[in-house]
């Protein structure tokens, strides 16, 4: 039973108002709801769930969200999506009845080699652990003021944890794990990386524009622009461009091991399926393990 | 009552810091020439601006006073042979800014008597506006102050604008440096008459030369030089970083603020560099060009530290041989401490925008690591010594989230002038003005790809 001194006549009053309050605001919502509606088409909720919600923007959309309103609009394929699981991907193509379509998958690549063993110091950066920083100093400590500062700035930005830094201070890019968003791209101030597809395998590890022992004075495995590799490639695969081995990729069907065979330097490589870097047969071996110290050279 | 005390009022700017000063090494040193090195880098851009384009060859053979570069459209000026001798090659060199520039080495004749045989005499009091300009840039004057901004390009008053006063800036706020109090105590004449040209080429109707209280007899021997008719006053201004910087220096003796991300011109005001006044008295009547300067090289234990006049071009590593500066010193900064450049290479050359050389032999306070960065303590000391009236704490704490657009949208980043006074004062060393340096050259990089 109900206690009856609950129900006071203040007690009803103020029910009442309640009442009518929430009466005169569902009336303002049902109006607002009539008249204010935005229709939304379904099935970018739908699509969307089915994509990985990493926003790297790595299919060139400014997020997941946007990607999946232009699959809807057919202005994209669900193939361009290169983080979601391959399934997820067959699935909404599915769903929607579109081509899959197929985007190649690409990866970021470092274009240095010049880790700590074989890349030569002029002078000892100690301040802000920044790659960034350091470049703002001088360029860095590094003789090479073209290559890899390894401190570390790409490992920080990258979302995904493809890029880790190896023994020798460079940073080493998981292939199974880049997504080619970019950010490495946009982070590096040596503008040292470089999205591919992963079918471009024969790749120049070196951004160094000096010529023969000038470049090698700075760093061991920098290219020295002899052009061997120019000469035993298909003509116009390699050039050297300000003294530097630059390989035109629209001819990427022509490339093969031979071109990086004569290297002297193991500054062209060959990337092979495996994720493993392939140099060639006459390049120097790197015996060198430690970190070179500084020179005042 | 009010005027009277204006008049007395000492010329100052609000916040700033008080560094030790450390010019009494080398104030007292007469300016001296040094020796030619054997071989001289002469970067093609030591301006801001276009790079010169080289117009000599490998194997070439030059003359002192020569051009060996020429200026590559408005915002650009000539490069000058330094010295007689012998174009050896035309690469990338080394330069104090990291990347690699594109620079003409000379190997110097020995024997040369080294005398500037090129010029092209002329009375720049019958010049008219134009031709004036067009010989300031043949010149190859850069702002000697450490901008290097061309100086014709300073000196001609953009169309629709006019400037009322020419400010000369004698401060020389950074720590070390002397090279400009003693052009202004050795070369007053030459000075007055870079004022006069400058006040010519700009119709500015007044000229004031701003020094601080601790250079008062470099004042002293500008008044005893000043002819009575001229337009020029002498006025003394606190001493105080960085009352150097135009802003700071406008601000004490005028009173007047420049609009924020503006020019001085926007407010009928010129400023210049005493350095670039007093090369532009010199060169400008004989048509020379800039092929040498003043640098200070001082530091600690430095024997023979003073104020030497070098052939631009001249390596550093030379300099510290022929001063008996010997390997074990821990840092080389080109420039002032406060916003000069840690050499990353002693094989980086002197260039018109380098006005001291400190070398610092004994291992300082830094460690193995760098300085230990602790975390901000929210004191604000940062906040009270920064003269732009910025909030350096704040954007430092978005720059460590890289940040970078919000710090110049809602905490005017480019306001910020890179003079260091927030991480000087910093009790917990972070490195703020190289966070800003970055921000800026993130941002830089985002708009040239947008």
């Amino acid at each position: 039973m109900i206690d009856a001194s609950i129900l006071s006549a203040d007690t009803v009053v103020a029910l009442g108002y309640m009442l009518a309050l929430g009466v005169s605001l569902a009336v303002i919502l049902a109006i607002a709801n009539r008249f204010l509606f935005v229709y939304e088409d379904p099935r970018i909720d739908e699509v969307d769930s089915a994509l990985p919600h990493a926003n790297c923007g790595a299919c060139g959309q400014a997020g997941c969200r946007v990607f999946a309103e232009k699959l809807i609009a057919g202005e994209a394929q669900p193939g361009q999506c290169t983080v979601n699981a391959p399934a997820n991907n067959v699935a909404i193509a599915e769903f929607l009845g579109v081509d899959l379509g197929n985007q190649e998958k690409r990866v970021a690549r470092l274009a240095c080699a010049g880790g700590n063993h074989v890349a030569y110091n002029r002078a000892k950066y100690a301040g802000l652990h920044s790659c960034r920083g350091a470049a703002m100093v001088g360029g860095g400590g590094k003789t090479c003021t073209w290559g890899c500062l390894g401190m570390a700035d790409c490992a920080d930005v990258c979302e995904f944890g493809a890029i880790s830094m190896d023994k020798n201070g460079l940073p080493v890019v998981n292939a199974d794990k880049c997504t080619a968003c970019g950010d490495c791209v946009d982070v590096c101030p040596k503008q040292l990386f470089e999205l591919h597809p992963v079918s471009h395998q024969l790749w120049v590890a070196c951004k160094n524009l000096h010529h023969g022992a000038e470049a090698e004075a700075e760093c061991e495995v920098a290219c020295n622009a002899c052009e061997r590799c120019v000469n035993d490639s298909p003509e116009g695969l390699i050039t050297i461009r300000d003294n530097l081995a630059t390989i035109d990729y629209s001819k990427n069907s022509l490339a093969s091991r031979v071109s990086i065979q004569r290297c002297p330097t193991g500054a062209i490589v060959w990337l092979n399926r495996k994720g493993e870097t392939e140099k060639g047969s006459k390049a120097k071996p790197v015996i060198r393990k430690k970190a070179l110290p500084v020179s005042h050279a | 009552m009010l005027a009277l005390f204006e008049k007395f009022r000492k010329g100052r700017f609000s916040h700033g810091i008080h560094p030790r000063y450390h010019k009494d090494a080398t104030r007292g040193k007469a300016i001296q020439r040094l020796a030619f090195p054997p071989r001289l880098i002469v970067p093609v851009a030591q301006h801001i601006g276009a790079p010169a384009k080289p117009v000599v060859n490998v194997g070439q053979e030059v003359l002192r006073g020569q051009i060996i570069a020429e200026a590559d459209g408005f915002m650009s000026v000539p490069v000058h042979a330094p010295a007689t001798g012998v174009v050896s090659s035309i690469g990338l060199m080394p330069s104090a800014a990291g990347p690699k520039v594109l620079s003409i080495v000379i190997d110097v004749y020995k024997a040369s008597s080294q005398y500037v045989l090129y010029g092209n005499p002329v009375e720049p009091e019958t010049l008219d506006h134009d031709e004036l300009i067009q010989r300031v840039q043949a010149t190859g004057m850069a702002g000697l102050g450490g901008a290097a901004f061309p100086s014709h390009v300073k000196l001609r008053i953009p169309h629709g604008k006019t400037a009322h006063t020419l400010v000369v800036n004698g401060c020389e706020c950074e720590p070390y440096l002397t090279c400009d109090h003693r052009v202004m105590l050795e070369q007053p004449q030459d000075l007055l008459q870079g004022i006069r040209y400058a006040l010519h080429i700009t119709g500015a109707k007044r000229a004031i030369v701003g020094i601080e209280d601790n250079k008062a007899d470099a004042a002293t021997a500008i008044k005893a030089a000043l002819k009575p008719d001229d337009p020029i006053t002498v006025k003394l201004v606190e001493t105080k970083y960085p009352q150097g910087a135009e802003k700071m220096l406008l601000k004490s003796l005028l009173g007047v603020e420049v609009p924020a991300g503006g020019l001085p011109i926007d407010i009928g005001i010129v400023v210049n560099n005493v350095g670039t006044l007093a090369q532009l008295g010199k060169l400008l009547p004989k048509g020379e060009g800039l092929i040498e300067r003043v640098v200070t090289v001082t530091g600690t234990n430095v024997a023979k530290a003073g104020n030497y006049l070098m052939p631009i071009g001249t390596p550093v590593r030379f300099i510290l041989e022929q001063l008996g500066i010997t390997a074990d010193h821990e840092k080389v900064i080109l420039g002032g401490p406060m916003m000069g450049m840690s050499l990353p290479s002693l094989d980086v050359p002197i260039t018109k925008g380098t006005s001291g050389l400190l070398v610092f032999q004994e291992r300082t306070f830094i460690g193995e690591q760098g300085e230990t960065v602790f975390p901000c303590i929210k004191c604000s000391r940062c906040v009270d010594a920064c003269p732009m009236h910025l909030n350096p704490a704040q954007m430092g704490w978005l720059a460590g989230k890289r940040h970078y657009a919000e710090m110049e949208s809602d905490f005017h980043l480019n306001s910020c002038f890179e003079c260091g006074c927030c991480s000087f004062v910093c009790p917990s060393n972070i490195p703020l003005v190289q966070y800003f340096r970055i921000a800026k050259a993130v941002n830089r990089e985002q708009k040239g790809k947008a």
